[in-house]
């Protein structure tokens, strides 16, 4: 076997190794069971006496709503004012501007809601500061936030009846000081001693070897980057984010990366299982969204190992697609990253989508539509309860049963919830998607015909799924595309929090029927099978007509 | 609403404090011990630093091993790819173009055998490296310009190729081109 591939599966398998204790660990963490962490409870005691937060309250799903919404306010508001004044701000080494009013709109937005659509290039759009005391801070709050809200869901099928969730901002603090921050200072300790710079010096300028003047962009990058793979953020410090070799320097720190972006989304399922004491339901998750996966995974490292035939046909022998990847990450470990970075929501990328072939495109694209396959940092199990309510609710149909999940009956208003949030989502990508097209476009497009289309798609599905990888040949950093994916990235991320929290807590309410012979089991590979459906059935009715436009016709174009 | 503001603006300020500004500094601190300090790994000869270990170079002299198209230029002010679809006509020109220019600086060399990483633009615009058989197509005309055998410069290329069980084969361009200088 050839030694990307073998790259591929060991980085794979790694994932796995640590994404399983792990996930007991966020269930210990979260139900307050002692951990080896525990020395850190002096400071997070520190935290709720200073902050004035009483950790023993605790909330309902709409007060844990509040708080995370109100919280998410205050960041918004900081974020877009420090980036709309960086300039005049210290750590300003490079004598980087300050960001246009609609470009700080956009950035402040997208770092809010773990989008990490980054409409500048850090080199020159960001001064230090802000990337530090905003980007960083937003990328690891935004991950908190997200596991917060997925820690209602835990709360809410581990008991019997209850209105009582937890406390918001127990679970927020904790998750950064018992998972995010010590994971992310090994992992930027790790990168900085492989070769990604951590000092505060600014650019730098050197003669080269053959003479030329050129400068060297830097800065205290490796906290960042490892917080943006931990976070499932995946903002780049540098504009190339993880393509470029100060950022993800080589094959070893490409799977370090491509490790620590998967670990806590993974790690969520299991804990799921093991909170709620249904082992067996957190495995049979996984398998659906290990199924998922490898559904998307494999037509696209096919098509990437494939090469471009477009090559082969003006003469070349060897046509492997290596347009916008890097020698040393290889064909096959970008195939994987591509489909890794789509499904979980980082959106970080270590070789240029645009570039990648037709097919490839597609299976990225349809991640970021499905946007439930591990998923996002707590949002991507969100995603996925819903299309469960939904797989319950026709199961229930279909066998002429009462819709139950985990002893409590599904009813009118939870499945108006969940139908809603499963068809928010391609709503603002297509009606997004069309306005675009309608618009004058040529000034915006990098690539001509199909492809360009899909590039629009592209970063409308991005936004929407606050992923944050682009087609990023489009222009986008104009009144446009700042204004309108900002919008759809804050519709995008708080109603699919909403959603769900909600059902959560209204069938925590309710009355527990203990299971019987008739009831529904949810964790059996059956019913698995039938959630899987769900899941492409809802995609493919609503996306396949908007793929049919771009990376199909495309498809059938170039081969 | 007004419960939690309070609260939740002391708790930004204290996580900005802890995540935007003592975080950073350790991970600084810490990275001083590691080579290049976490200022960036830089290669020096005769004293004079050349260049940075993973950050490539622009080489268009016929002297030295020719890294891959870049489109920021190797300028690492910035950095990007092309975002060429693998479709588009003009990006197919360009490629076109690529290896016309390559076969007149080569001769001898069939368009067939040229690696494709050598006439497409990586994703960075800065990448450091090129495939072994990238740089065993140069060997022959840097020999000639050069007067040196080429086997002793193909002796050079395995020596400067990192190999590994996992993940490809790969040759530093600025390392290998300070070799090829050093050599006489």
């Amino acid at each position: 076997m050839n030694s990307e591939i073998t790259g591929v599966l060991v980085t794979f398998f790694i994932t796995l190794l640590i994404a399983f204790p792990l996930g007991k660990y966020i269930a210990k963490v979260f139900s307050g069971a002692p951990t080896f962490t525990d020395f850190l409870s002096p400071f997070e005691r520190f935290l709720y006496r200073t902050c004035g937060i009483d950790p023993n309250k605790e909330m309902n799903w709409k007060q844990h709503m509040v708080a995370l919404l109100t919280i998410n306010l205050v960041w918004l508001i900081y974020a877009f004012f420090i980036l709309l004044f960086q300039a005049h701000l210290p750590l300003n080494p490079d004598g980087n501007g300050n960001m246009t009013p609609d470009l700080a709109f956009n950035t402040s937005i997208s770092f809010l809601v773990n989008c990490n659509l980054q409409h500048y290039s850090g080199e020159s759009g960001l001064t230090y500061l802000s990337q530090l005391i905003v980007i960083t801070f937003l990328q690891f709050v935004s991950a908190a936030s997200g596991m917060a809200a997925v820690a209602v869901l835990f709360k809410a099928f581990a008991g019997k009846t209850t209105g009582k969730l937890g406390n918001f901002f127990v679970f927020f603090i904790k998750t950064i000081t018992r998972l995010l921050l010590p994971l992310a200072v090994i992992m930027a300790i790790i990168l900085a001693f492989s070769g990604t710079p951590a000092s505060f010096d600014g650019k730098d300028t050197i003669t080269t070897l053959q003479g030329d003047t050129v400068q060297v962009s830097r800065g205290p990058a490796a906290g960042m980057i490892a917080i943006k793979h931990l976070g499932t953020n995946g903002g780049g410090w540098f504009g190339a984010n993880s393509a470029h070799p100060l950022e993800n320097p080589g094959y070893f720190t490409n799977m370090v990366e491509a490790i620590a972006q998967c670990i806590l989304p993974m790690a969520l399922v299991f804990a799921f299982g093991f909170f709620i004491n249904r082992k067996k339901l957190g495995y049979a998750v996984f398998g659906v969204m290990t199924i998922g996966m490898l559904t998307l995974m494999i037509p696209n490292m096919l098509s990437e190992l494939g090469g471009n035939p477009a090559l082969a046909k003006i003469g070349l022998h060897d046509h492997t697609a290596m347009e916008g990847k890097e020698v040393r990450i290889g064909v096959a470990a970008s195939a994987y990253w591509q489909v890794m970075t789509t499904i979980i929501s980082t959106g970080s990328v270590n070789s240029m989508h645009d570039s990648s072939m037709p097919l490839s495109g597609a299976m990225q694209l349809l991640g970021m539509m499905i946007n439930c396959f591990y998923g996002g940092k707590g949002v991507g199990l969100l995603n996925y309860f819903i299309f469960l309510i939904i797989a319950v609710f026709i199961s229930g149909l279909m066998v002429g049963r009462t819709p139950e999940f985990m002893g409590r009956k599904v009813e009118a208003k939870e499945m108006k919830i969940a139908a809603i949030i499963a068809l928010f989502h391609p709503f603002l990508i297509l009606v997004g998607t069309a306005i675009a097209a309608y618009y004058p476009q040529a000034a915006w497009l990098n690539n001509p015909g199909h492809h360009g289309f899909s590039e629009m798609l592209y970063e409308y599905t991005s936004s929407s799924a606050n992923n944050g990888s682009g087609f990023e040949g489009l222009g986008d950093n104009n009144i446009f595309w700042n204004i309108s994916t900002g919008i759809v990235m804050l519709l995008g991320r708080f109603l699919p929090i909403i959603g769900p929290v909600a059902i959560a807590g209204i069938l925590a309410n309710k009355k527990y029927t203990p299971e019987s012979a008739g009831t529904l089991q949810t964790d059996t590979a059956t019913f698995g099978i039938m959630t899987y459906a769900v899941i492409m059935i809802v995609a493919a009715l609503a996306f396949f007509p908007a793929l049919t436009l771009g990376p199909v016709a495309e498809f059938f174009q170039l081969y | 609403m007004k419960k939690y503001l309070l609260p939740s603006i002391k708790l930004t300020l204290i996580l900005i404090l802890v995540l935007g500004v003592a975080y950073p500094l350790l991970i600084a601190g810490v990275a001083h011990f590691a080579i290049g300090q976490g200022k960036g790994r830089t290669i020096s000869v005769n004293g004079k630093v050349v260049g940075y270990e993973n950050v490539g170079q622009k080489f268009t002299d016929d002297k030295y091993f020719q890294g891959r198209p870049s489109a920021v230029d190797y300028n690492a002010a910035g950095s990007g790819g092309s975002n060429k679809a693998a479709s588009n006509p003009d990006y197919l020109k360009t490629v076109q173009e690529r290896i016309d220019t390559f076969m007149a600086h080569n001769p001898g060399t069939l368009a067939a055998d040229i690696p494709a990483e050598l006439v497409t633009a990586s994703g960075s615009g800065l990448d450091p490296d090129i495939s072994p058989s990238a740089a065993d197509i140069q060997v022959i005309r840097i020999a000639a310009i050069r007067h040196l055998d080429v086997a002793a410069i193909r002796k050079l290329v395995a020596d400067h190729t990192d190999k590994s069980w996992l993940g490809p084969d790969k040759v530093n361009v600025l390392k290998l081109n300070i070799a090829l200088d050093a050599l006489k």
